[in-house]
């Protein structure tokens, strides 16, 4: 199956909300999981990952949650569609990067999401709109335990869940948060803010998480430890740190236009410029003048245009997207001539931002 | 969260680095960031966490083995092959390397005992053995105080309790 047209539209994708969902994009809860007699994916041969793979495909398949659920072998996926579930936050780099031994399963909802033989035999992921780190926690718990009764987990009861990687070891947890800070980043308030959360034991990562830049102002929050915790206390200890972080960002926004009007103005006012007049732009170039343009909106200087617009060309101008919607390969200088059509052609009826702004708020 | 460097103290500054595929961490306190010089992350590159990590984790585990290159006897991998990848052969490992990984783990996380979920067959058998140790031990009590009442009633209590299953394969 085409896994483009098994995925929500990216018109459908923007209509899904959550609380705060103006800052927080998407919370998501992952675990990771081994098998008890088998090596680690990085580990095992070919024939044995083989094996894995076949042992725990059809018990996740076989749970309610991933009824007519997307299920495919890596190697059975096309260079384009591993780099679009990527761009989508579905599966990892690494992941994309597997091939024979490695699977997918996918759930309809987008809201189940199941890496095989990524780092580790099992990492299961539950995603939600908006803030909603308990929910998401409370569905893959719900999750792991209907599994762990149809497969035998590797687990110590001093160590937890083993995993490839100690840093993962006895939760297994990873709880995250992708947040748009656009306030933070141009009152310059990020690096300290960074710094704090990094003391908190908390990970700040980009936009595509491990090792990537915050494009877009976007940044993933997550925890680090694992080990010696119970995931109750990570996932509210977390929940407590983003909503500092979001008062943060909505103080930053409001100072901003309170003092610094023209530095702001100024801002959104070229980015709009740029996109809407562009004949060349690259996908970075793109994301950043994107999310300005997104304060824009947030703080009602585009008063027409909903943040659907702008989340919806966030997602179909990221070079996958783009390139799934043409037929023909292209280069990236071709790519930039196409992006720069698609984003004008959307903003044509959008009018330059009203500098008369009203009050901020939802 | 422990220093990687000076082990004392508590570690403020997370690096991560990714090279070639392979991901690099280094926890660092305030001072011993001070002095590596990278108290600043925006303009540290970050190309010598190796260097940093020279004193980190997979050197840590060739020390307290005294050198010798240990085998996991399930999977083969070797602490040389930690070394290379910061990542383990199998589940196995954790007690074949477990000498060495305790120091690593201790700098990693907020405890090195697992709090938490675990799966439900061992808690129950988990449970269920601690409650025959409580009864037992109850009833070891009553006799000794010649409570023979008490002592029928925790007897027929112990004979009711699940079969013990087979122990699950730990140290």
């Amino acid at each position: 199956m085409d896994i483009y047209k098994f995925l929500i539209t990216p018109a459908e994708a923007t209509q899904m909300h959550g609380p705060h969902d103006r800052i927080v994009m998407s919370s998501r809860v992952r675990l990771a999981r081994n098998l008890k007699d088998a090596a680690y994916p990085g580990w095992a041969k070919k024939p044995e990952r083989i094996k894995i793979l076949e042992t725990i495909r059809p018990a996740v398949e076989s749970l309610p949650e991933m009824k007519d659920a997307f299920s495919e072998a890596m190697d059975n996926l096309g260079a384009l569609d591993k780099q679009i579930l990527v761009e989508r936050h579905l599966i990892s780099r690494e992941h994309a990067a597997k091939s024979s031994g490695s699977g997918l399963v996918l759930n309809r909802e987008e809201t189940f999401c199941v890496m095989i033989n990524e780092e580790d035999h099992l990492r299961m992921q539950a995603l939600r709109p908006g803030l909603q780190l308990r929910q998401a926690w409370s569905a893959i718990d719900q999750f792991d335990s209907q599994l762990e009764k149809k497969l035998d987990y590797a687990f110590s009861n001093e160590l937890g869940y083993l995993t490839a990687c100690p840093t993962n070891l006895g939760t297994g947890i990873r709880v995250s948060a992708m947040l748009h800070l656009p306030g933070l980043v141009l009152a310059e308030q990020i690096n300290p803010i960074i710094q704090s959360v990094n003391k908190l034991g908390l990970a700040v990562r980009g936009l595509y998480g491990e090792g990537t830049e915050a494009l877009g102002n976007v940044f993933q929050v997550s925890n680090q430890m694992t080990l010696g915790e119970s995931e109750a206390t990570i996932v509210e200890r977390l929940d407590k740190v983003l909503l500092q972080i979001i008062e943060h960002e909505e103080n930053a926004r409001q100072t901003l236009l309170e003092k610094k009007t023209k530095t702001v103005f100024n801002h959104i006012g070229r980015a709009y410029g740029i996109l809407a007049n562009a004949h060349s732009i690259s996908s970075k170039e793109t994301m950043n003048l994107l999310s300005l343009m997104r304060l824009g909106v947030d703080l009602r200087l585009f008063p027409e245009v909903d943040r659907s617009l702008v989340d919806e060309l966030f997602i179909i101008t990221q070079p996958a997207h783009l390139q799934k919607q043409f037929s023909d390969k292209l280069s990236a200088e071709e790519r930039d001539l196409l992006r720069s059509d698609m984003v004008r052609e959307r903003l044509k009826n959008v009018s330059r931002p009203s500098v008369k702004p009203l009050k901020t708020g939802n | 969260m422990q220093c990687s460097v000076c082990k004392e103290k508590t570690a403020t500054v997370f690096l991560t680095h990714i090279e070639n595929d392979k991901m690099h961490k280094v926890n660092l306190c305030e001072d011993c960031a001070k002095t590596k010089g990278v108290d600043n992350p925006t303009t540290f590159s970050l190309a010598d966490a190796d260097l940093l990590l020279g004193l980190g984790a997979a050197q840590e585990i060739t020390q307290t083995t005294g050198g010798v290159d240990l085998k996991c006897p399930r999977c083969g991998f070797s602490q040389a092959d930690f070394k290379k990848s910061g990542r383990l052969g199998c589940p196995e490992c954790y007690q074949v390397f477990a000498e060495g990984l305790e120091g690593l783990l201790k700098t990693m996380h907020k405890g090195t005992r697992h709090v938490g979920k675990s799966p439900e067959a061992l808690r129950q058998s988990r449970e269920n053995a601690e409650k025959l140790k409580s009864l037992q031990k109850k009833l070891v009590k009553a006799i000794e105080s010649e409570d023979f009442e008490q002592a029928a009633k925790l007897r027929d209590e112990l004979k009711d309790m699940p079969p013990r299953p087979a122990e699950p394969a730990k140290k």
